[in-house]
């Protein structure tokens, strides 16, 4: 399997993401922003970090580079396109997901660990993943979820929520949700669910040495439901 | 503007180093050349108080591959692999303005260690405020946490521990202390030592405005009622400039066109163009008008010594200014040849196709001032006698519940989890251990790392605080399995035109230098911060010791969370109940005299080796050392971590129990094993005479003291973790 790693002015979840790609079986290339073609790739990455140093509106101007155009067309041509934190944040910006992320409720960047609840398994990122719940890793300031009463009709309507913020047992309550988002919502998919974007770090959930394990446990599920 | 002596005073410079200046250039400086001087005499800049006394510190070691002298110091970790360390003090901007001061801080470290090709893998920092009742120790406190994340966490670096402390001493006056480590193949590191006649001269990274114009000038000074006015002195950081420089600068770093490389940190362009010209003993010609300014009409002076932030120079081999601007161009970052290298041996600045300052290098640097101040030996204070009606009364559990509350001693984690402690995939241990530990990329091996400062102890008395703080990171290293390597320190101390003060500084050196030449544990980086003062009031002395160690398979890491119901919990080390300046003291007995804790260097090292082989003979579950609060405190805090809970049984025939629990003797730690391990681990105790204690029992939920005391897990964590949020949030 074949991925693409973008690495915009700023972004610095970039190595670590190509680390666990690689780590579970994927090719990756890092492709820079100013190109104008995506390698052939099964899967495109938007890594965390802070592009253009999150100035205007995080994920704003990364939305507007050269290579964006055609991750854009990639995505709308069925193409599996995965922002994790500022690659969510990049993701809200060109439209591809709906919604907005808003500065936490608290004011306060948070890095711990969470649990989420998986909402949706009829995709192919969380496909015959056996948990319900997955405990990741978020790091962000910017991370509180945000859209109109409509768009979250239509969202819940098309079932696009694809995890939610919870406790060990998958309990979606407010005490449990970190930075105040609409629903508990962390993650989200387009229409179509090829797009995913999402605020937790799965990238640093990939040995028992680090935070734990379950960031391998979805990177093994991504690619053998890619294959 | 004609230069004269009310100028110059009005620069900083005493009367006599303005004299000395007309003397040396046999004529009067011009307003620039005047603040060329001020820059470089300064004391944030010469080290013209401590110079004398840092030259006693042993600097040099088996695995030093460079001492202090250079951005940073360099140790070597094996495989070619080496670690680039320094801590940094951004004390008096940080008070002024508190998110630029701390941003700026860490920008400044990161900024010092990449300089020398290494990437930053870890971020520390040492923080210190006021009482917390103090009006303005709440806002400093966010200020200064938030600083220090938006930097850290927008360049892509862990932050992986730290220290906080609130003292009244620090009211006026607070502590913003970063260190940085990096890493480095060890045959790709750079210096910053110019060599070759007409190597372009190259200035990248950001634009050059007024911003922090006299900064270092600023750190050089007490502080008045008048302190708000110098807010422009203070930096702005931009992180994602640096992020951009970061990359744009290994980049060019992994060919061969770089001679020397220096960031531009105090003093700016000043210091870094006087510094490479003087290690390489040549001149440097620079014309003004090709430096980028991101303002206009900016003078020649304002120019030299601006302090904005981000910005490198470099020395490049010839023809390679082609390839360099490039990859320059790629990160979006100015790029400009402003001058060469020359045989004068002069600094020689043109602007407007005018001469406007020539100055013999050696005037700045080797003629710097020199002081050797006056100081004061500090008596060892007498022994307090504590009476045994004041504490037959106390009960141990709210005590320690008291300890755990205290703000010295609370969980930290409302400061941590603002700080990206999990990005660049290597943290192995986070914060709120005994110290941060980072795998290094791609390999077996880990670089733990830890922050200390005891400033009670050093203000008590100096020499054995100074002892004592390269002491404790010596233990907070190997409790995490660590073996020690080297430190860096930040030597920060009120002012040293103050005899007392300035005996705290040469003593607590003197300190240092004994511990760490006893322990092996040399010092390769450092800094002096001088002046943390308003009027006449100086802050406690408060040196902080960055310790780096090696752990060389991280699989064998220890962390202090109890592992498993049943095992046997034992103290290491002797316990004679030493109460004297203990936190048991300050807060529950109200006392505040007396001496510190005895530091003996011989049970130091030889217990913290005798732990190190039990670890490589993985006898150990878990460690951690004994410090604030005493045993009880240190057992606590393991209960707390492991969510488990311990059944102790004091040895019978020590000291009284309050003694025996708060005290805090030096050179011990806490260690759990496995009940089948007790016969090997006390024989290896044993033979190598180290003195040890069984403690008592890990068991499910609660602490149990000689069978009838008790309080949950729970209430402890509670107590432990509740102080600093609620502070925050009211």
């Amino acid at each position: 399997m074949k991925s693409s790693v973008i690495t915009f002015p700023g972004s610095n979840c970039d190595r670590d993401m190509e680390v666990a790609l690689k780590k579970f079986g994927f090719k990756n290339k890092m492709v820079w922003h100013a190109d104008a073609e995506l390698p052939k790739s099964d899967l495109v990455v938007l890594p965390g970090g802070f592009s253009y140093g999150d100035y205007l509106r995080c994920g704003s101007m990364a939305s507007k580079s050269k290579i964006m155009n055609s991750v854009i067309n990639f995505a709308n041509s069925g193409g599996m396109v995965m922002g994790i934190c500022n690659g969510f944040q990049i993701l809200v910006e060109t439209g591809l997901v709906p919604g907005v992320l808003l500065r936490n409720k608290y004011l306060e960047f948070i890095c711990k660990n969470v649990f989420v609840k998986i909402n949706n398994k009829q995709n192919k990122y969380f496909k015959n993943v056996n948990n319900e719940v997955l405990e990741f890793h978020i790091a962000h300031n910017e991370g509180n979820y945000f859209c109109t009463k409509d768009q979250l009709k239509e969202i819940e309507d098309n079932n696009q929520i694809a995890i939610n913020y919870c406790d060990e047992n998958g309990k979606v309550e407010d005490k449990f949700n970190p930075n105040g988002s609409i629903k508990n919502i962390a993650g989200i998919f387009n229409k179509e669910k090829n797009v995913l974007g999402m605020m937790p770090h799965p990238e640093r959930m990939i040995d028992t040495s680090l935070s734990g394990e379950d960031g391998s446990l979805f990177f093994k599920n991504l690619i053998n439901n890619l294959k | 503007m004609i230069v004269n002596e009310q100028i110059a005073v009005d620069h900083g410079l005493k009367k006599d180093e303005y004299a000395k200046i007309c003397e040396l250039l046999k004529r009067t400086p011009n307003i620039t050349e005047l603040g060329i001087f001020s820059a470089m005499w300064n004391e944030h800049c010469s080290y013209k108080s401590s110079r004398l006394h840092l030259k006693k510190l042993p600097t040099k070691g088996k695995k030093v591959i460079q001492g202090p002298g250079e951005n940073a110091g360099v140790i070597d970790i094996d495989d070619n692999d080496a670690i680039v360390f320094k801590i940094e003090s951004h004390n008096h901007p940080s008070f002024i303005e508190p998110y630029q001061g701390a941003a700026t801080g860490v920008g400044g470290i990161m900024r010092d260690v990449f300089t020398m090709g290494a990437r930053p893998i870890a971020n520390l920092n040492s923080i210190h405020f006021g009482s917390p009742q103090h009006k303005k120790t709440k806002n400093l406190l966010r200020g200064v946490v938030h600083g220090i994340g938006g930097y850290g966490n927008c360049m892509g670096v862990p932050t992986i521990a730290g220290q906080t402390s609130f003292d009244s001493s620090y009211n006026g006056n607070i502590l913003v202390n970063a260190m940085t480590l990096g890493l480095v193949k060890k045959d790709k590191i750079f210096y910053s030592k110019a060599a070759g006649l007409n190597k372009p001269v190259i200035y990248v990274g950001s634009k050059t405005g007024r911003d922090g114009i006299h900064g270092a000038s600023m750190a050089s000074a007490s502080f008045d009622e008048k302190i708000e006015e110098k807010k422009p002195t203070v930096q702005v950081g931009d992180p994602f400039t640096e992020k951009l420089l970061l990359e744009a600068c290994l980049e060019l770093m992994a060919g061969d066109s770089i001679i020397a490389i220096q960031d531009m940190g105090a003093a700016g362009l000043t210091s870094s163009s006087i510094e490479m010209a003087s290690k390489g003993n040549l001149g440097i010609e620079i014309n003004l008008n090709k430096v980028p300014c991101r303002e206009t009409k900016m003078t020649p002076y304002e120019i030299m010594l601006s302090e904005s932030q981000e910005r490198m120079l470099i020395v490049l081999e010839n023809g390679k200014e082609d390839h360099a601007k490039k990859i320059f161009d790629k990160w979006n970052l100015d790029f400009a040849v402003i001058g060469k290298t020359t045989k004068s041996k002069k600094i020689e600045l043109y602007f407007d196709e005018e001469r406007v300052a020539d100055i013999p290098v050696n005037t700045l640097v080797e003629n710097s001032p020199m002081y050797n101040r006056k100081w004061k030996k500090a008596k060892l204070p007498k022994k307090n006698k504590i009476k045994k009606e004041d504490i037959k009364h106390l009960k141990i559990i709210d005590t320690l519940k008291k300890i755990l509350t205290n703000p010295n001693v609370c969980s930290k984690e409302w400061i941590w989890q603002q700080y990206d402690h999990t990005v660049m995939g290597d943290t192995i241990q986070k914060p709120g251990g005994d110290a941060g530990v980072v795998r290094v990329h791609g390999t077996d091996k880990a670089v733990a790392a830890s922050i200390d400062s005891s400033a009670v102890y050093c203000w008590a008395h100096p020499l054995t605080g100074g002892k004592q703080v390269v002491c404790e990171s010596f233990r907070n290293l190997i409790s995490v399995g660590a073996k020690p390597i080297a430190i860096t320190n930040c030597l920060n101390f009120g002012s040293p035109e103050n005899e007392e003060n300035m005996g705290e500084f040469v003593e607590c050196v003197e300190g240092i230098g004994e511990a760490s030449d006893y322990l092996k544990f040399p010092v390769v980086s450092g800094n002096v911060s001088f002046y943390n003062q308003t009027k006449d009031q100086g802050i406690k002395p408060t040196p902080a010791i960055g310790g780096v160690g090696l752990i060389k398979d991280y699989k064998n890491m220890i962390t202090m969370d109890f592992k498993k119901v049943d095992n046997l919990v034992l103290v290491i080390g002797k316990t004679e109940g030493h109460i004297d300046q203990s936190l048991f003291a300050r807060i529950i007995l109200d006392e505040k005299n007396g001496p510190p804790p005895e530091v003996n260097l011989f049970n130091e090292k030889n217990n913290g080796e005798t732990l190190l082989k039990l670890i490589d003979n993985k006898l150990i579950q878990s460690a951690h050392d004994v410090s604030l609060g005493g045993i009880i405190t240190a057992v606590a805090k393991m209960c707390i971590k492991g969510k488990k809970g311990i059944n102790i049984k004091k040895p019978k025939y020590l000291i009284n129990e309050i003694e025996y629990l708060f005290a805090e003797d030096q050179g011990r730690y806490i260690l759990e094993i496995n009940k089948k391990d007790y016969r090997k681990v006390a024989d290896i105790l044993n033979k190598n005479a180290v003195h040890f204690d069984e403690l008592g029992t890990i068991s499910e939920n609660e602490v149990y003291i000689n069978d009838k005391t008790k309080v949950t897990i729970d209430e402890l964590s509670t107590s432990n973790k509740s102080w600093l949020t609620n502070y925050m949030s009211k």
